[in-house]
């Protein structure tokens, strides 16, 4: 755990600017999911595409950091990147050019943006119940993977993974009233 | 707007962030030294002749003289700046 795990993005940018290398292993480390998921799964590149993508975008957003005017508006500027990067990389696939290719065909990003949602409510929940939530479906381990790793009787399993889900949702659900949900 | 999430939801959209190959995140934190390295290189080609013909003749083996690992990226960058500089 660095001292800028739990920091916001906006101190993680300051961080970063001001040439922390932990600040910058974190940023990388927060939003590697994120844009592999927007290459792979929003767009579905084929591999090679992919890694010059991710590899692109975290060397334009170490480059341009500078530029980003709202500190706090580093996710949406990271989601901007990464789009525009993954439609420059079928552009050049088709041998076209890029403003000719649009989104159309992309897979819905909204889950992604849902799906970060969900894991930065999982930050919120016990190292426990994030590793084993982790293992079971990000990392497709078995029952008995986990078991053996954790040294966890694997009977016990489904039912941690069961309470470590409730968890989860009260999270969720819990942020939703904050942020002012109204059921509608 | 409220989202409900029942188990099967979560289990879904968790899923959906899964971790980028080791290898390639390890790549993107060490850029801050990759990009030291990097001006490094094109400053000295700047100021030492000799040093920037070794690189226009042969980059890789050049780099691999003065004890640098290069990838594809880091090499295509550096003949960029060089053809700039």
């Amino acid at each position: 755990m660095s001292r800028f795990s739990d920091a916001t993005d906006a101190a993680l940018v300051r961080g970063c600017r001001a040439g922390d290398q932990e600040a910058w292993n974190e940023l990388v480390e927060r939003y590697s999911r994120y844009v592999y998921a927007i290459a792979a799964r929003g767009f579905r590149l084929s591999d090679d595409d992919v890694e010059d993508v991710f590899q692109d975008v975290f060397t334009r957003v170490y480059t341009r950091l500078d530029s980003l005017r709202d500190e706090s508006a580093l996710r949406p500027w990271i989601a901007q990147l990464t789009r525009r990067r993954c439609l420059d990389a079928i552009a050049a696939r088709r041998d076209v050019p890029a403003e000719d290719v649009t989104e159309e065909g992309s897979t819905d990003l909204s889950e992604v943006e849902e799906a970060f949602d969900v894991r930065e409510a999982l930050g919120g929940l016990s190292a426990n119940c994030q590793d084993i939530l982790d293992r079971f479906f990000t990392r497709d381990q078995s029952y008995k993977t986990i078991a053996d790793e954790l040294e966890i009787p694997s009977g016990t399993i489904a039912s941690r993974i069961a309470r470590c889900l409730g968890r989860l949702r009260e999270q969720l659900e819990g942020r939703n009233s904050a942020d002012g949900g109204s059921g509608d | 707007m409220t989202r409900l999430y029942d188990e099967e939801r979560l289990g879904v959209l968790l899923r959906i962030l899964r971790p980028a190959p080791r290898g390639w995140v390890e790549a993107a934190q060490e850029l801050p030294a990759a990009r030291r390295a990097l001006d490094e290189i094109v400053s000295r080609a700047e100021a030492d002749l000799a040093f920037r013909a070794a690189l226009v003749a042969d980059l890789e083996q050049a780099l691999a003289a003065e004890g640098y690992e290069p990838d594809r990226r880091f090499l295509s960058e550096i003949r960029a700046r060089l053809g700039e500089s």
